[in-house]
């Protein structure tokens, strides 16, 4: 190949490489083989505690049928590139036009992307094009968001100094009125997450009214496997809804990678940010898919793009499309009543223990808030380490976010409701 | 010629297989309804439109979908600029067994020291690649890295209490996401034109850097596939200017185990875990996009961060001049995984020979097509070369190049990218190519060039034996029909 | 009907036709024919205060984005919502049926800044190297 090029060494072809620069030591561990590689990542996985997970807050534990694993693994779509050479990608695409169907079913909106990272960076998006629709600079948003997305906003905000954050008090577990109108006085959007990050459902009627009073859209942020019982964002009103997509076939795995999802009304829908598949014909009038509206994006408009997004999360919202095929609408509905169940039962008798009650008297989903006797990460540590079993997230000093769902058994409830009384002396 | 792909009639959507009454997956009967435990009113009035469809059903439709794709596993993609090298399968498995992947993000630490060991070890290792300081693993993108990257310059100036910092100088072959990164950043961005051999000249760089600029975004190599020779000069030019110089790692596979961006000047860097670290592209994502500081800006990193003290590994988020969070939880961990899977199947040695394998396979492929597709810029490349097609030697456009290249069996390279070069084409084989796979696809260039000089319009028609051929892109974009919901 | 000869044209190819202190504006037909396809037409509200120069519309084809800067300052009191409604209007009638909006003139005296018909028509040749 050397000749063909016609260099007489590799040395040569790197000659435009500074010489000084390409003396680097490089102190690392040797090569090891795959069969070595696999003894130390089994090990290095059997330092992850196995606990049965009663933890919720942005992160669910669902059951993931195996056929959604052995179609997503296929390598024709994990190792197939962006579709961006539409004749050769025709798989790809298509079933990210299945996967914004789906999403616009469920969410019951006009208009869904291709995907976003996480529920976060998803809001994120939202809020700023409800500043572009809008043209507002002020955000108002529950406190009773997930912490996390919160912290994810002010973040992507810091940089523009006229944009302004007011939080609307949830001191009942749910968003307070007054506060409410208060805050949208001006807003480019009312940010509501149902359920919200303490697992209560929101007044949503009273949501939409105070968004269109004021002027602002409603952002909702909404659970996905909620929505087989739950009412859908299209359908309460909300103009955008945003959520964490990763409940719809896609695992735990410490946080990532997860999938932000993106719907809106029919009239945003220029305003979506990501990539997009629509529906067209081939030059034989054939049905076909391909990447739309890309005049948005980061190739085109660059400075002027209203987002950077470039890779999205393009497996994880085939997994959660494939995931919602196998369910389909009675299976969803089943999820989220056995949700429901699951989680009311376990609250009524976490409730029925001695010292311990529900911080909030609000319709809930699959989780609830849990006031403790004594330290919740204490209390929750003492349950990891003894019992095997992780009871929730611990939000503050005395309060427990318990989380239930179709993956819990009546068994493993008894264990979790036994395992709080004999730690907590109750 | 390769083998054609099945056509079938017209594709249909699952919603159009959809049959009242099926399901695939059974979950047991809840007791009760969920109008038992809840008010009327916060439940949904109708079922959602979605397939009713069979786990039979299921399975037949995606895996039928899957077949119609071009993929790493099935087809060369000689992408410059996306290094579509071999995904390992082992890396697969192995980031996904049932002890990483059912661990809940917000777990206690000491119930996560597996996944925490796995982080801590890939960044340090990312640090002696790199010659940087600390890495953080957040960013979920090449494009979320480069906006970590302008966040920590700006809280680097705003510490210094330099409030004058206002822009971000980028070149003008820089890819979108540089300026539109810089843009959401609230900084103005100043754009450079490259100089005549395609790369940044030292002395039109300083006329545009300053008391102003916060940051000069630079991919090294270029997006031209040339190494900035001139980079210790360029930056010292911006450190004058008291700047900060930010590194595009997206074409890192030409630097792996070869140069360190600590050595010459970098600051701040992302890399691309779906490209140099050989995680799948899973039809557009996910990838992860780590970024990588000098010590003077660790402070400003984002949290979490994963530190190992006492014999156990840690998450802290206690960092007071922190940037804040990116995105939820730690970041895209299966696919760090992935990454670090990776490079422990490599050595120093061996990370070398994939830079060096990556720069011989590219510059094969330059001298071997060069008299018919002539490069922008006539000398050795680095990893990937950049070419362009003579549309008046050939009467054809790259797009049509590009799409018969469909018919042969081999995905298009990176085609009008960078937009400084006109009927630009990137070719970027890769070091897992072998000479073999290479041959072919060059004989395919050829044959493509020769009928382009007899036939034309067999060019401009490409593809012809796809599962469709060229698609109304207008029609797609005025009247645009995005979800089955109607 | 914006009649071509009538108009005056900036150099970034949009012309202004006015009119009782209303200035039409739109794209003309060599950029019409530069950008070709148009699929989607951003047009500026009603009530919005334009400035003469500044991007005040955006026109998208399905490859690029191109902006449209105002050919005089004002005030926009009508907006082509037909052509937001069929973007290919401004390809196939850039004079008459793609007319971008409407635009009461603040400073009468801009109108002569912009070229005529013939000297549009010679710097078109020009462009085209």
């Amino acid at each position: 190949m050397l000749k063909a090029i016609g260099v007489s060494s590799l040395e040569e072809l790197l000659s435009q490489v500074p010489q000084e620069l390409r003396n680097s030591r490089f102190d690392l561990p040797p090569a090891m083989g795959e069969m070595e590689l696999s003894a130390h990542m089994n090990s290095l996985a059997g330092k992850n505690s196995r606990l049965v997970n009663f933890a919720g807050g942005g992160a669910y534990e669902h059951f993931v049928p195996s056929a959604v694993k052995a179609l997503v693994s296929r390598g024709e779509f994990a190792t197939a590139y962006t579709p961006y050479q539409a004749e050769a990608s025709q798989g790809t695409l298509q079933a990210i036009y299945e996967y914004q169907s789906t999403i616009c079913a469920l969410f019951e909106m006009d208009a869904a992307n291709a995907s976003l990272y996480d529920g976060s960076t998803a809001l994120a998006e939202a809020v700023k094009a409800a500043m572009r629709i809008t043209g507002k600079n002020k955000i108002a948003v529950s406190a009773a968001i997930n912490p996390q997305y919160l912290a994810t906003l002010r973040t992507y905000f810091a940089p523009l100094p006229d944009v302004t954050f007011e939080e609307i008090a949830c001191p009942l577990g749910v968003m307070d009125p007054a506060s409410m109108a208060q805050a949208a006085k001006d807003a480019a959007c009312i940010v509501a997450a149902t359920p919200n990050y303490f697992g209560c459902i929101e007044d949503t009627d009273a949501i939409a009214a105070a968004a269109k009073a004021a002027g602002a859209l409603f952002i909702a942020i909404v659970n996905p496997a909620s929505l087989g019982v739950l009412n859908a964002p299209g359908a309460f009103g909300a103009d955008i809804a945003v959520a964490e997509g990763q409940p719809l076939g896609n695992a735990l795995a410490y946080g990532g990678p997860y999938l932000g999802v993106f719907a809106c009304k029919k009239e945003h829908m220029r305003h979506i940010p990501g990539r997009i598949c629509g529906i067209t014909k081939d030059l034989d009038g054939k049905r076909a898919f391909v990447l739309t509206l890309q005049a948005r994006e980061q190739h085109i408009r660059r400075e002027k793009a209203a987002s950077n997004i470039c890779s999205n999360e393009a497996l994880c919202a085939l997994a959660a499309t494939i995931y919602c095929a196998l369910l389909g609408p009675e299976g969803l509905k089943e999820l989220g009543e056995l949700n429901v169940e699951n989680a009311h039962v376990a609250a009524q008798k976490i409730a029925a223990l001695k010292s311990f009650r529900l911080k909030y008297d609000k319709p809930f989903f699959n989780e609830f808030v849990v006031e403790c006797p004594c330290d919740a990460a204490a209390l929750r540590d003492a349950l990891a380490k003894e019992e095997g079993i992780l009871p929730g997230i611990a939000l503050d000093k005395k309060s427990l976010l318990v989380c239930v769902t179709e993956t819990r058994t009546h068994a493993d409830i008894e264990a979790l409701v036994n395992a709080l009384r004999k730690h907590s002396n109750a | 010629m390769p083998e054609s792909i099945p056509h079938t009639e017209e594709r249909l959507l699952s919603i159009e297989k959809s049959v009242s009454g099926r399901r695939a997956v059974r979950l047991p009967k809840a007791a009760k309804p969920a109008s038992a435990y809840l008010p009327q009113n916060c439940l949904r009035a109708k079922a959602p439109r979605l397939p009713e469809l069979s786990e039979f059903d299921v399975v037949r439709h995606y895996t039928n979908l899957s077949r119609l794709n071009f993929s790493l596993d099935t087809h060369f993609y000689p992408l410059g600029s996306c290094t579509m090298k071999y995904n390992p399968k082992a890396n697969e498995e192995l980031a996904s067994l049932d002890g990483f992947g059912r661990v809940h993000p917000s777990v206690p630490d000491f119930a996560a020291q597996g996944t925490l060991e796995a982080m801590y070890r890939l960044e340090k290792c990312l640090c002696e690649i790199t010659g940087l300081s600390a890495f953080t693993l957040q960013p979920s993108a090449g494009a979320h890295g480069e906006w970590t990257g302008i966040l920590l310059a700006r809280a680097y100036h705003a510490k210094r209490g330099d409030a004058a910092r206002t822009e971000i100088v980028v070149p003008d072959s820089s890819h979108g996401t540089n300026p539109a990164s810089a843009a959401l950043g609230g900084f103005g961005v100043v754009c450079v034109n490259s100089g005549k051999d395609g790369r940044v000249d030292v002395s039109e760089l300083k006329k545009h850097i300053g008391p102003k600029t916060a940051l000069v975004m630079l991919t090294v190599p270029s997006t031209v596939g040339l190494f900035e020779t001139d980079i210790l000069a360029i930056a010292k030019a911006v450190h004058d200017a008291g700047a900060l110089l930010y590194m595009d790692g997206a074409n890192f596979n030409a630097l792996i185990g070869l140069a360190k961006p600590g050595d010459f000047g970098v600051d701040i860097m992302h890399l691309n875990m779906h490209k140099t670290f050989s995680t799948p592209h899973g039809g557009g994502g996910p990838g992860a996009g780590a970024v990588g500081v000098t010590k003077a800006l660790e402070q400003f990193l984002p949290v979490p961060r994963v530190e190992f003290s006492n014999g156990q590994y840690r998450v802290r988020t206690d960092y007071p001049n922190s940037i804040g969070q990116l995105r939820s939880f730690f970041g895209n961990t299966g696919i760090l995984l992935r990454a670090y899977c990776y490079l422990r199947q490599h050595s120093a040695e061996t990370l070398r020979g994939i830079a060096e394998n990556a720069i011989l396979n590219a510059n094969y492929v330059l001298a071997k097509v060069k008299d018919i597709f002539p490069p922008q810029f006539d000398e050795h490349c680095m990893h990937e070369c950049v070419l362009y097609t003579d549309t008046a030697k050939m009467g054809v456009k790259t797009l049509d190049v590009a799409k018969r290249l469909l018919d042969y069996g081999y995905h298009a390279p990176t085609i009008y990218f960078p937009l400084i070069v006109h009927e630009a084409m990137m070719i970027e084989p890769t070091e897992t190519e072998s000479r073999q796979s290479i041959d072919g696809f060059i004989a395919a260039l050829r044959a493509i060039h020769a009928e382009a000089m007899k036939d034309p319009e067999l060019l401009k028609k490409a593809p012809h034996t796809l599962p469709v051929k060229r698609l109304d892109e207008v029609g797609a974009a005025r009247k645009p029909d995005i979800c089955w919901m109607k | 009907m914006f009649n071509p000869e009538k108009c005056k044209y900036s150099r970034t190819h949009e012309w202004a036709c006015a009119e009782n202190g209303v200035a039409a504006v739109g794209i003309s037909d060599y950029a019409q024919h530069e950008i070709s396809d148009i699929v989607f037409v951003e047009l500026p509200k009603v009530g919005a205060k334009i400035e003469q120069g500044k991007r005040c519309a955006v026109i998208e084809s399905v490859k690029a984005a191109s902006d449209f800067f105002a050919p005089v300052s004002g005030e926009v009191v009508e907006s082509n919502d037909a052509l937001v409604a069929e973007p290919a209007l401004a390809n196939q009638s850039p004079h008459e049926k793609g007319w971008f909006c409407k635009i009461k003139i603040s400073n009468p005296a801009e109108l002569d800044a912009l070229m005529d018909y013939a000297a549009y028509q010679k710097f078109c040749k020009e462009t085209k190297h």
